[in-house]
């Protein structure tokens, strides 16, 4: 199992343990983590799981594809450690991932 | 209702199954009065769900895309399936389109011109805003009559979103019905049959006095510190304050009527719903809390927009089908929203569905709708200031049949809705 913590926008901390190859968007729907939206269902369609990754993990995740980058360049909020939950799948290599949720997803 | 009935007349079923695939022409407007335009998406899902229609249809020669799987896959190839060639509707020329705005353009300007405004949507505009659209639904509800008969369109669904329009545009208050008006004038379509302007000619005219008066408000905005209204933003925004006056009425009327017609019409539908199933009527009084994932389902259960088009840039193949460059594809969101291969029981109002937002109402990809949040938060405080009122099933009671908007290819909605208030 790999570990991913969500801290939402207030700070709150929430830890999940999930089997290897769920995306994070997954991880937080599937644990009623609050603050993830995911309302295209994990086909990188709508924007509403975005995360700020903790800079610490940034360069440990998978590349960008086109499509990402695009629905990203909507999101008012973006920053360098962006990225949409869905596209993102927990390994072992990211064990103890620390991301952060925005105060809403839209 | 039984969940797993056809909700479609006999006769209608056995009509759209009997006529040859290739005479099908499911954008007739006739099909969507009457109701049975259900049966044919349904029969489309399931024997050709990608098809063609070659016949003489009013708009043209255009592929349908009827599967929620498929429409998604259309959505997520914007470089593909251009909004920007064509335009975004089956009609050429509709919602003014002759006038450019975001919506009908490609990237990288359409992915400019909507960061530029979807701040006024953001979750912390949208925040900041709950308070007073709580406190004038409040006020709408608590001026209806009680125990007699009125016109819910009229009364609440036009009223709040109106008002959410003109608190968004900082518009004079005591104008704001002018906002409706243009609103109607923007996505007639006086070819197919609308009545509410005479003529395209006519409809431009009342579109100049709408950007005339909104090129007040900008001279008046530019002038001012930035502030958290629609006009304000495009005035000071660096991509969008060089915009030419058709493009200003562009953006301007995709706002007005994203943020007019459609949560209107979900704000007439859901009550009508849940009407036509009174279990789910009992079972939100019992558990209030449920109109967060009711809202969705309103969305979905209306589909306020039956379609959006795109338009082919280059010879493409979907679900197995050639698609030529320049061919017209529709999403049909009305027939994907209804596609039993992505929504358990999608013929039935269920206001606690597990994932009540995956819907295509607001579409997916890059043009997925910027105010989807926004419509959200409206019909929610909507319901929620209902039900501190209004405590009882079948409280506030249709009492008629309602009355369908006036002929439209892209709009599903309401004129009148009867509805009386049990006291």
């Amino acid at each position: 199992m790999i570990k991913i913590t969500f801290v939402d926008h207030s700070n709150v901390r929430r830890d999940v343990e999930v089997p290897e190859g769920l995306s994070l968007m997954e991880a937080a729907v599937q644990n009623l983590v609050p603050g993830i939206d995911g309302d295209c269902g994990g086909c990188c369609a709508c924007g509403t799981c975005h995360v700020h990754v903790a800079p610490e993990f940034v360069d440990r995740l998978p590349p960008m594809d086109e499509m990402e980058n695009e629905m990203l360049g909507l999101v008012g909020t973006r920053d360098k450690q962006s990225r949409l939950g869905c596209q993102v799948k927990a390994s072992q290599a990211l064990d103890g991932l620390v991301v952060h949720t925005p105060i809403g997803q839209h | 209702m039984n969940a797993t009935a056809s909700p479609y007349s006999s006769k209608a079923v056995e009509e759209a199954n009997s006529i040859p695939l290739d005479q099908i022409d499911v954008a007739d407007t006739k099909l969507f009065r009457s109701g049975t335009i259900g049966a044919y998406f349904d029969r489309l899902r399931r024997e050709d769900p990608i098809h063609y229609c070659a016949k003489n249809s009013l708009y043209g020669p255009y592929w349908s895309v009827t599967r929620y799987k498929d429409i998604i896959e259309v959505e997520t190839k914007p470089l593909i399936f251009s909004s920007e060639a064509g335009g975004v509707t089956i009609e050429d020329g509709t919602l003014a389109l002759d006038t450019p705005m975001f919506i009908s353009m490609d990237p990288p300007k359409h992915d400019e011109q909507r960061r530029a405004v979807s701040p006024t949507v953001s979750p912390e505009t949208l925040a900041q805003l709950e308070g007073a659209m709580r406190q004038r639904t409040g006020e709408v509800l608590d001026g209806l009559p009680l125990n007699q008969t009125f016109n819910w369109v009229d009364r609440v669904s036009i009223e709040l979103t109106t008002q959410m329009l003109a608190l968004l545009f900082d518009f004079p208050w005591d104008e704001r019905s002018k906002l409706t008006r243009w609103s109607e004038v923007a996505s007639a379509s006086p070819e197919s049959g609308s009545t509410v302007v005479e003529s395209n000619e006519a409809r431009m005219a009342e579109l100049g006095e709408c950007l005339a008066y909104f090129t007040r408000l900008w001279n008046e905005r530019i002038n001012a510190p930035p502030k958290f209204d629609l006009v304000s933003m495009l005035a000071h925004s660096p991509a969008t304050r060089d915009m030419t006056p058709n493009e200003y009425l562009g953006n301007l009327i995709l706002l007005i009527v994203g943020g007019n017609d459609t949560t209107r019409n979900s704000m007439s539908g859901g009550l009508l719903a849940l009407n036509e199933f009174p279990d789910e009527y009992r079972k939100l009084c019992e558990k209030p809390a449920l109109v967060a994932s009711m809202v969705p389902e309103i969305i979905r259960w209306q589909t306020p927009l039956t379609h959006m088009r795109r338009t082919a840039l280059s010879d493409t193949t979907l679900g197995g089908k050639q698609i030529k460059k320049g061919d017209k594809v529709i999403m049909w969101y009305l027939s994907g929203n209804r596609d039993p291969d992505a929504i358990d029981q999608p013929d039935t109002f269920i206001i606690d569905r597990a994932r009540p937002r995956q819907h295509l109402s607001f579409g997916f990809g890059i043009h997925r709708c910027m105010g989807n949040r926004l419509a959200e938060l409206q019909i929610r405080v909507l319901w929620e200031e209902i039900l501190k009122r209004w405590t009882k099933p079948m409280q506030i009671e249709v009492v008629g049949a309602p009355e369908a908007t006036d002929v439209s290819i892209i709009f599903r909605g309401y004129k009148s809705l009867p509805v009386r208030i049990n006291a």
